[in-house]
């Protein structure tokens, strides 16, 4: 069997493994990145909005390439739709901004990985974590377009999603409960009715624990999706469903053609209790370091990649990779930008899967009405004491 | 547990869902472990296109 040695593997070249591979090798260490798919960002499983305000953290040029369309702002419809909440694009947070091409915007991100001199290889899954005596990990075995061969690291970067099994094969437990898992479903569809500059969230029963997305791509071609949560979900197949009833019900959707079907899952959890061990760390989804409230990882997939890849370099520096070296090096800094955030929408996120439609109708009908020029906890709760005051008492602790 | 390779997406909702680690995603192939599986369901309900049946899932 072929035997490789590198300081970095990177397992998995999503937006993460392809951060942590560039950062780090522009740190002058020797990187591979590998990717299970002959198809670098495809088949996409997203989404695929995302907002500005990250990408000069993680030195992303905004590229015409792979931004489908920019959008003005978001709106949030409540389940009678009779009015919604807007949110401008600099106040929505991670909700807008771009909605990009994922595959394009993937490979670009390789592409940088490669340009600062990381190795890639495609079509090459990791199929089993090396481990020494004392069961530490210390490479992987590699089916290397077909040829399975050993690859050997000083450092191990799990950048493998949602599935995460290089988590899984280090012993970190990442395991997800199902009231935090959401199930996803999306058509890419054409010939809707739609309007461009606004990507539009849907809540309510339409899709319990999770909602319903319309992010546009062009004048009349939207992704159009759904996350159910997990614990929500009885039968096989029922977020399809929830997803065709909904599209049953809005001619503007109906009357368009399907001409791309994704699936995929996220996770809606706190952070986990651990994101590292001897000489391995997790990024991005295999992570957990989903926003609970959005479902998006884009950014937290970018950011914790190059904080890995920092610590990467750190670890190599003064041969020291133990747990406790990682912890302090990533997973701490990774706790300081991402745990109080991810705490609050996670909270938010339960209470918001709580509310009946008919609660929802109101909060929403209440805060429509102000002049969202700030969102503040304080401007939302004044507007909803004024119109329904016996509401505030049931979601003051989320506000 | 079966996996209806005519509805699978290769999405890894599943394997990221199972609490015990029992499915690993191939390339194209979903391989289920199933001494080690618990019978809890998860994958089966989380599969957006129904793909995963078990005799045992009512």
């Amino acid at each position: 069997m072929k035997t490789y040695n590198y300081d970095v593997l990177v397992i998995g070249a999503g937006p993460g493994g392809s951060s942590a591979a560039r950062f780090a090798a522009r740190k002058g260490l020797k990187v591979l990145l590998i990717e299970k798919r002959p198809d670098i960002g495809s088949p996409v499983r997203c989404g695929e909005g995302i907002s500005k305000n990250w990408l000069p953290e993680v030195e992303i040029e905004p590229q015409k390439l792979w931004i489908a369309n920019e959008v003005e702002g978001a709106r949030i419809y409540p389940p009678d739709e009779k009015t919604f909440i807007k949110l401008s694009a600099a106040k929505a947070g991670n909700e807008v901004g771009y909605i990009i091409e994922r595959d394009k915007f993937d490979k670009y991100l390789a592409a940088l990985a490669a340009r600062e001199g990381a190795e890639i290889w495609v079509k090459s899954p990791a199929i089993s974590l090396i481990k020494d005596k004392d069961g530490k990990v210390i490479g992987a075995k590699v089916r290397k377009m077909g040829e399975i061969v050993e690859v050997m690291a000083k450092i191990i970067i799990g950048a493998d999603g949602f599935e995460s099994q290089v988590g899984r094969w280090a012993k970190i437990n990442t395991m997800v409960k199902d009231r935090d898992i959401v199930s996803c479903i999306e058509y890419r569809m054409v010939g809707i009715d739609l309007n461009k500059d606004f990507t539009d969230f849907y809540l309510g029963s339409c899709a319990p624990g999770g909602y319903v997305w319309v992010f546009p791509k062009g004048k009349d071609e939207a992704n159009v999706g759904i996350g159910v949560a997990l614990n929500k979900l009885k039968n096989p197949g029922e977020v399809k469903k929830y997803l065709d009833d909904f599209i049953e019900k809005h001619p503007g959707l109906k009357k368009g053609q399907i001409i791309n079907l994704i699936t995929g899952a996220v996770s809606t959890c706190q952070m986990p209790q651990s994101i590292v061990t001897d000489n391995v760390m997790l990024v991005g989804d295999s992570a957990r370091l989903i926003d609970p409230i959005t479902g998006g990882g884009i950014s937290n997939a970018c950011i914790s990649g190059k904080i890995a890849a920092e610590a990467a370099y750190e670890s190599i520096k003064s041969g020291n990779s133990s747990k406790e070296f990682l912890k302090e090096h990533y997973e701490k800094k990774v706790r300081e930008k991402f745990e109080r955030k991810n705490l609050r929408n996670w909270f938010a996120k339960e209470k918001l899967s709580m509310l009946s439609d008919e609660t929802l109708n109101k909060l929403v009908d209440a805060i429509s009405e102000v002049e969202l020029t700030s969102i503040s906890v304080k401007s939302l709760l004044d507007a909803v004491q004024k119109k329904y005051p016996e509401l505030v008492k049931e979601f003051e602790d989320l506000l | 547990m079966e996996v209806d390779t005519s509805k699978c997406n290769y999405c890894g909702a599943c394997v990221g869902s199972c609490p015990v680690n029992c499915m690993y995603l191939d390339e194209t192939r979903i391989i289920i472990d199933e001494k080690a599986c618990t019978k809890c369901g998860f994958c089966i309900r989380v599969c957006p296109m129904g793909a995963i049946s078990a005799e045992w899932f009512k």
